[in-house]
């Protein structure tokens, strides 16, 4: 920190001046972000005292002092259950869905938006698909449960074309949820995936693709060998972000979607925290050790993404 | 683009099929992203027990206009499109104040704090202390549960945000708040007379993501004022249809029920749902169009470059 200052001060054309003079001189800015800073330190770092109910059987008339501590007991618990290991394996295995089929799903969408030639027919299609990003998990849930119900759109469609004979339970069949889904997610967010892939092609240089097209290159081979190169940082980067999150499936879908038939496959380290601290018989401890678990493996995540990033001399996040 | 230069002749016929399946999938795309739209918008204005039946496609079979006079004539629908519209706008007014004034500091090349913070707020995005902690600090410690106020204050800020006008500002010529500083100006000056107004599109983008975020929550409904009937949003009333909608399916696989119970309110559950879903997305759809070309340049900006 003070390395810095210094040279930022000795960059600087005036004089050297300490710290703290500078800082006293920059009280502006210091109105302007000091502030936000508290407020972040309150609302996203203070919360982090609670993860020591992780180690209590905490009781909210007691408070987080008074609480009685039990150690380790609470992962204790939560590992030697059937249902929170499922947790874990489903909260990886939407993530995991939701990372490649809305990645490809972008990449592809964006390769065909990309070749499109009128301005107002790749606009209108761009708006149309854009739309669902804004609409909330709730509405979209309550669309798919009309489009996917056994009277609903989508076995209309199957049984029309033949498919299959009777209707397809969709959402009370375990093995349909997290594929399920992952469909859905697509269906919200392809259209706002592709902003960022579509504006990394746009900064491609127009003479490759003369260049590729003037050696003979035909369409394909132009977006397998100008195309995709051109967009792979972007890619890159955003694959390191994406494995940061991957402790992160959502929350809202599949709270709305779940139902008891499902409950196998949907209930993510989210839902579970959640159950444990609402429940019936609430115990915050079990609840805040399983959000625990789940943010500290995050950051493993994350850190290690990182790390990969700079080996491979990619942009890193932090 | 490439007009100009000599192909083989298989290459040209090739160029000419693919221009076509191209659009072909497009349209396509198209319908199927808006088909539930259309979907929803048929059921809610099809009759409650013929809806029941299923079967209905982007045009209602029977139509009956109950499911919209059911939940205009109920006044908990005009309470909570009351607060969800003045907590998207609360939100957003505050967000962007407080964001766009961070972020300028934050873009000051020659603020001390500069670094320091940046790495305590961009952290923010990927460590969450987890649901019990925040829901004890907001609603025990800060008290804010069944208040209107657990809705505006925990949302003030996001990092997101912040980097996408970081960026924006980032991208304008230093010179102007170099000279505005020769002729005097302090930071906070420079910042709201000649920055801010420059800032508009990028505060168009951020304004579309706060709001929609904000009209969008039912979950700090759900966790902080369940209990409070008055202080229902307008997506959690339409959650809790969806649970309800959603119990009967399950319960009655045959819908024998939902059409017992059906018959003696004339509305179903399900066209309900489907009006307060028409109702909470119209705001967002006459709005959003018109914002569309801001948040495209906003959105690569600020994630290319954050």
């Amino acid at each position: 920190m003070t390395t810095k200052v210094i040279n930022t001060g000795a960059l600087a054309p005036k004089k050297k001046k300490g710290f703290f003079r500078t800082l006293g001189g920059q009280y502006q800015l210091m109105i302007m972000s000091v502030p936000m800073l508290l407020y972040v330190l309150l609302f996203n770092y203070a919360p982090m005292w609670g993860w020591i109910i992780a180690f209590q059987e905490y009781k909210p008339e007691l408070g987080l002092l008074g609480s009685k501590w039990v150690g380790w007991k609470n992962f204790e618990f939560l590992f030697s259950k059937q249902d929170f290991l499922l947790s874990i394996r489903n909260t990886f295995a939407m993530s995991l869905i939701n990372l490649v089929f809305g990645t490809v799903s972008a990449i592809l969408l964006a390769l065909l938006l990309n070749e499109v030639r009128n301005r107002t027919f790749k606009r209108s299609v761009q708006t149309i698909t854009y739309l669902p990003h804004f609409l909330s998990m709730v509405i979209v849930v309550g669309m798919a449960q009309n489009i996917f119900a056994s009277n609903g759109s989508a076995n209309d469609l199957l049984i029309g074309l033949g498919l299959v004979k009777e209707p397809v339970f969709f959402l009370g069949t375990g093995e349909y949820f997290w594929w399920l889904v992952g469909v859905i997610n697509v269906w919200k967010e392809v259209g706002w995936g592709t902003i960022i892939y579509i504006a990394a092609m746009t900064s491609i240089d127009p003479s490759l693709y003369e260049a590729a097209a003037i050696d003979g290159a035909g369409r394909f081979q132009r977006i397998l060998h100008v195309t995709l190169p051109g967009i792979k940082s972007t890619f890159m980067v955003l694959l390191i972000m994406n494995i940061g999150h991957l402790m992160e499936a959502g929350f809202e879908i599949q709270y709305l979607m779940r139902n008891g038939m499902v409950q196998k496959y949907s209930d993510t380290i989210d839902i579970m925290s959640l159950l444990y601290s609402f429940g019936s018989r609430p115990q915050y401890g079990r609840g805040v050790a399983a959000g625990m678990f789940k943010s500290i493996v995050g950051i493993v995540l994350l850190l290690g993404a990182n790390k990969i990033a700079k080996v491979m001399d990619e942009e890193t996040l932090i | 683009m490439t007009t100009a230069t000599i192909k083989p002749k298989n290459k040209i016929k090739r160029d000419r099929v693919f221009p076509i399946v191209n659009t072909c999938i497009l349209i396509l795309l198209c319908f199927i992203t808006l088909y539930p739209v259309l979907n929803t918008v048929a059921y809610s204005f099809n009759d409650g027990m013929d809806a029941l039946r299923g079967g209905i496609g982007i045009w209602p079979r029977k139509f009956s206009p109950d499911a919209y006079t059911s939940i205009l004539n109920d006044p908990a629908t005009y309470k909570a499109f009351g607060i969800s519209v003045s907590k998207a706008v609360l939100t957003t007014l505050l967000n962007l104040f407080w964001t766009s004034m961070l972020a300028y500091a934050l873009s000051r090349k020659e603020y001390v704090l500069r670094k320091f913070i940046t790495i305590i707020l961009v952290l923010t995005m990927y460590v969450n202390a987890g649901l019990i902690p925040n829901y004890l600090l907001v609603g025990k410690f800060l008290g804010l549960r069944n208040s209107y106020w657990v809705y505006i204050i925990p949302t003030m800020f996001s990092c997101f945000n912040m980097i996408v006008i970081r960026t924006y500002i980032g991208g304008l010529p230093d010179a102007l708040v170099e000279s505005a500083k020769i002729d005097g100006a302090g930071d906070l000056r420079a910042f709201f007379q000649i920055i801010l107004p420059l800032c508009l599109p990028v505060l168009a983008t951020v304004a579309l993501f706060v709001a929609v975020g904000a009209w969008n929550s039912w979950f700090d409904t759900y966790l902080y004022n369940g209990s409070k009937k008055d202080l229902y949003s307008l997506q959690y009333l339409l959650k809790m249809k969806l649970a309800t909608t959603q119990n009967q399916a399950n319960a009655a696989q045959s819908s024998a029920d939902a059409l017992a119970a059906t018959a003696a309110s004339r509305v179903a559950p399900i066209t309900v749902r489907a009006a307060i879903t028409v109702v909470s997305a119209v705001p967002i759809l006459v709005v959003y169009p018109f914002l569309q070309k801001y948040f495209v340049t906003g959105m690569a900006l600020g994630s290319v470059k954050g």
